[in-house]
């Protein structure tokens, strides 16, 4: 029976804070220091002479392939296989892919893989995939989100309702004495992170293992056997290392389908990259949306009416991109409505990217409230205060486990120099207009089920095996710290392995659950582990007490060393979360505040300083949640200032799909920043009283830097990203 | 990238018989741009022609008072020496705002001239583009265009050339010195080297086939203040969506070139003569038979408010 937890948690061995919210060093740190992290693509350890597969994607967007013409490409040098549907055999599709991996004889988007080429070389395979001739039949597509506006429709979501409302919004805000009724347009945007996909698969006999890049493990094997129409028994995933995920490797995509296809076809190892270009149209990206939002409010700021509407667009079977979630909890209001529509459109299938829902959601309702305290004269930082809730809005019984946003934005505005804010256009620093900006950060707190297996040995080190993985963000770190505060023993006592599919399921990394929910299941794990070691010596696993390598109680103590001289002990357990999330709303808090300046002849906006107050529950590691937190900041600046997946409406794909096209922020463009972590535990999240950081940080980020530009130069853009054709028109110098 | 075949010479006249002998023939230096360019086949030589060991890469005093750059002296070397940056900073300062400090170790003088657009449909090979793929059509219009060109064009092509250095080179009326494959030597304008695209977009410069670029030679320097703006969506490691290279006078007088909107260098010496009635009259000069596109409509007005800054710097 995994360890349920339907309770607040009460004092546990975590509240020792011995270990655990301490700021230590990565411990795989080394190892990627050192190129010895073994990422999916260099895994030369586990197989022999891999061949090379390279895929072959769509050049057309929607359609059919008539025929393929693969004689040049088969006799070309070094070529060992080419699989297309025509030669893959039966294939499934994963429960959580919308097009299939290998497409034909339908194509459904751009860059689509049609084949795999497989050769001995890299080189090799490379250029017998551009021998493969595709004869196309093209049919007309859907690509403009906005030509498809009217058309969009009431989605089904799932467990999410498309539509919600409290109250009357629309009298209440025909009512209301204050109004703002804005449209923003956010775009499309690529997880653009830097280890492209990548997999390795060997077969020995009906089974396959595929050492790849992936954040969820156990969704990875269960869709790469459907897929491949094998029982899920017959896969393993092994996944120790991802050089960057951020929603991109959630699910089981090309690399590692093609890549088990190619071996099966070559009868050899085969590992396959997706090249740079294929990462932009082949996988998911997060959806471009349009969004209006209204707020009706009182004139001394009050809000009355709040309304969010949004648009998005996906293939048939895909999702919308849920941009109003935030908005049905963030702010006080009693009249309320949302409404989720979407239209189908032929581009590359829409999905999570970091914070998805919330980051283009905040995108736009935290310019809204800049827009709204400017009509009120009112201080933004003080209209959001007035604002604040403790309950969820539409269902007042139900309030928050913590909500510190209030403190957030005092201890912010403080630190930051809030007071000193200009009036708009009016501060002047050299040739820089000079503004400050600021918005709420928020993203719901999810919890996930998670197991964990431990392991004692004779020498006294424990070892955690659990299929969680460290998409860069420290995963190693804070389970270590978790089963070191546990166990009693220093850090340099623990092993970690993850990222591998013969190890228990974990929460994976996704939605900003990783953190609580997998070191939740390493204490259910470890509770587990204590009580089997107290027992072996004779201890009431009641009241052991673990200490510097110690069990102790009654009188006795022994060395955890002592204890597995003859057998390892193992035990395995899992953490699984009731209703405390239903009960309560769990949320993380942040405010963020912006400084920028922006050219008073080019409008090149230029990022000065940033801060973000977060209240996230208990930090694990404060120097690994750092670092999530500035990570998203700067992906925050690139949503707010350059970020955008430019379709070409005729063609139906994303043009600038490279990384000299799809500009992110280079450290130029990063100056300052700092993040100060309110000291808080939250016993409703989990035993570990931790929640999420790595989303909320960039949640809110991008309407600081608009709400600044504003502040800097009088011009209002509801078009993200902020560029400088934009502001242009305004600049008051280089006019001469 | 299609199978070549690689040979390294070590004279000029040796690239140039070599050249001569081989079709499908490139020259490779620094290769920062033909590698790329050959792994996405958009570039297919059939042979290769390294000549990273031509005596090529001195920064030498002309006797007429200029400088004479090897072709292959590496952007680093050439933006860090001592004379380009006393004499010649505007072309220190172009090198440095482009690239990496990687790229730019190994970038050379000539490749940087030979580099090829950045237009994201001359880069998808399942697209149309005149220029990789002459009469196919042009994508670019009518597509995605913000970072092309908005003067210079034709139908059949509206990319730009991306270089930064090169802008610098065309305010310093610089002399391209080649080597023809028949061993003679002859000297190309800056201002004649680039071609506009017309119907044949594919045809870049004024270099014949096999032909050699041996120097790049600066006229004795001419004074005045020397600014490089560029403007970028990011601080750095991008493409201008608008430079303005300009060397200012103290009576007011100058030259301006300006990059990232044209498929060349853009600098029109007639306009340069309005350069004290300020920057609109000059960029109005300049961009007299713009064809801007609605997505790069911005790049005019861009480039007077750059200039009109330069200007004032350079006056400051």
């Amino acid at each position: 029976m995994p360890m349920k937890f339907d309770t607040p948690a009460t004092t546990n061995p975590i509240d020792q804070l011995k270990v655990v919210g301490k700021p230590y060093d990565r411990i795989d740190g080394p190892l990627k220091v050192c190129g010895r992290a073994p990422y999916a693509y260099e895994r030369h350890d586990v197989v022999e002479n891999p061949a090379i597969g390279y895929v072959v994607g769509a050049g057309i967007a929607k359609g059919r392939i008539n025929s393929f013409d693969l004689a040049a490409a088969k006799a070309a040098p070094g070529v060992l296989a080419i699989v297309t549907h025509e030669s893959a055999g039966k294939l499934g599709i994963g429960k959580r892919n919308i097009a299939k991996l290998l497409g034909g004889p339908e194509i459904d988007h751009y860059h689509q893989a049609v084949a795999v080429v497989v050769a001995e070389t890299f080189e090799q395979a490379r250029a017998a995939a551009n021998l493969v001739r595709v004869d196309y039949a093209p049919s007309k597509g859907a690509f403009d989100l906005h030509a498809s506006k009217d058309g969009a429709v009431k989605p089904n979501m799932g467990e999410d309702e498309p539509d919600s409302a409290t109250g009357d919004f629309s009298a209440a805000y025909e009512a209301a004495p204050v109004k703002l009724d804005e449209t923003y347009t956010t775009p499309d945007q690529a997880h653009a992170m830097m280890e492209p996909h990548a997999s390795l698969a060997a077969w020995d006999g009906d089974k396959v293992t595929v050492w790849t890049s992936n954040q969820m493990i156990d969704w990875a094997a269960s869709d790469l056997a459907k897929t491949l129409d094998i029982g899920k028994e017959k896969v393993r995933i092994v996944s120790p290392f991802v050089g960057g995920g951020f929603g991109g490797k959630l699910f089981l995509r090309a690399d590692a389908a093609l890549a088990a296809l190619g071996a099966k076809a070559c009868g050899r190892p085969v590992k396959v990259a997706l090249p740079r270009p294929l990462v932009f149209n082949n996988t998911t990206h997060r959806p471009a949306t349009i969004q209006r939002v209204r707020i009706g409010a009182t004139r001394d700021g009050k809000i009355l009416a709040i309304a969010h509407e949004t648009w998005s667009g996906n293939l048939p079977k895909g999702r919308p991109e849920n941009a109003i979630n935030q908005t049905r909890l963030l702010y006080a209001g009693e009249h309320r409505m949302t409404a989720t529509r979407l239209a189908t459109l032929d581009l590359p299938e829409g999905n999570a990217m970091r914070a998805p829902g919330e980051a283009p959601g905040m995108m736009a309702l935290e310019i809204a409230m800049d827009e709204a305290a400017e009509k009120l004269g009112i201080d933004p930082v003080e209209f959001r205060i007035l604002n604040d809730t403790q309950v969820d809005p539409e269902k007042p019984e139900r309030r928050f486990s913590q909500r510190r946003l209030t403190e957030c934005f005092r201890i912010g505005a403080e630190k930051f120099g809030w007071s000193a804010r200009p009036q708009v256009g009016a501060w002047r620093d050299g040739r820089w207009l000079v503004g400050l900006g600021v918005a709420t950060a928020f993203r719901d707190n999810k919890v996930m089920t998670s197991g964990a297996r431990m392991r004692l040995s004779a020498n006294g080190r424990v070892a955690v095996e659990t299929d969680m993985t460290d998409i860069g963000t420290g995963s190693y770190t804070i389970i270590a710290q978790t089963a070191a505060e546990m166990m009693g023993l220093p850090l340099e006592r623990v092993d970690v392995r993850l990222g591998d599919s013969s190890f228990p399921v974990s929460a994976g990394s996704g939605g900003q659950w990783g953190a609580n929910s997998a070191t939740s299941g390493v204490y259910a794990a470890c509770v587990k582990l204590r009580e089997a070691v107290a027992r072996q010596v004779g201890i009431d696993p009641a009241t052991a007490e673990f200490a510097d390598g110690e069990v102790r109680g009654g009188g006795k103590s022994a060395s955890l060393a002592g204890v597995a001289k003859t057998q390892d002990i193992v035990v395995e357990d899992a953490i699984e979360f009731g209703d405390l999330d239903k009960t309560f709303q769990q949320s993380t808090f942040g405010a963020h505040f912006v400084e920028v300046g922006v050219d008073a002849a080019t409008a090149e906006t230029r990022i000065r300083r940033m801060l973000a107050v977060c209240a996230a529950g208990r930090i694990l590691n404060p120097k690994s949640a750092r670092s999530q937190v500035i990570g998203a900041m700067t992906m925050g600046a690139g949503a707010a200032l350059m970020e955008d997946l430019v379709v070409d409406k005729e063609r139906g794909f994303f043009v600038n799909h490279d990384l000299a096209g799809y500009e992110v922020p280079v450290h130029a463009d990063i100056p300052h920043q700092e993040v100060v972590f309110l000291d808080e535990t939250d016993p409703y999240s989990s035993p570990m009283k931790a929640k999420g950081v790595g989303e909320l940080g960039i949640c809110g980020v991008a309407a600081a830097i608009a709400n600044a530009i504003y502040n800097a130069t009088g011009v209002r853009v509801r078009d993200y990203p902020i560029t400088l054709d934009k502001l242009l028109d305004a600049m008051p110098e280089g006019r001469a | 990238m299609k199978a070549f075949t690689y040979e390294r010479v070590a004279t000029p006249a040796e690239a140039a018989a070599a050249a001569a002998k081989n079709d499908g023939a490139k020259f490779i230096a620094g290769g920062t741009n033909l590698l790329d360019l050959m792994k996405l086949e958009i570039e297919t030589p059939t042979h290769l022609i390294d000549v990273n060991r031509l005596a090529l890469d001195k920064i030498e005093a002309t006797p007429e008072g200029g400088l004479r750059i090897g072709a292959l002296v590496r952007n680093t070397d050439l933006a860090a020496h001592e004379g380009v940056r006393r004499d010649y900073a505007l072309l220190a300062r172009a090198l440095l705002a482009g690239a990496s400090g990687q790229l730019r170790n190994r970038a050379t003088t000539a490749g940087n001239l030979l580099q090829r657009t950045r237009c994201p449909y001359f880069y998808d090979t399942a697209q149309p583009c005149n220029k990789r793929t002459p009469g196919s059509g042009c994508s670019a219009i009518g597509g995605f265009s913000r970072q092309l060109a908005v003067v210079g064009v034709s139908d059949a092509c509206i990319a730009t050339h991306p270089s930064d250095m090169a802008v610098a080179m065309r305010a310093l009326d610089a002399v391209v010195e080649t080597v023809k494959p028949g061993g003679e030597a002859r000297t190309i304008s800056i201002a004649d080297f680039h071609r506009l695209p017309g119907n044949t977009p594919h045809v870049e410069t004024a270099l014949e086939k096999g032909e050699l670029i041996a120097a790049v030679t600066l006229p004795p320097p001419v004074g005045g203040k020397h600014v490089y703006r560029k403007v970028r969506d990011r601080a750095s490691y991008a493409f201008a969506l608008v430079s303005v290279a300009a060397i200012v006078q103290p009576d007011g007088s100058g030259r301006v070139a300006v990059g990232g909107v044209a498929p060349k260098p853009w600098r029109i010496e007639g306009a340069e003569a309005d350069m004290r009635r300020g920057a609109k009259a000059v960029t109005d000069g300049l961009f007299a038979d713009a064809r801007p596109t609605h997505d790069n409509e911005f790049k005019r007005t861009l480039a007077q408010r750059t200039l009109g800054s330069v200007l004032t710097e350079a006056r400051g």
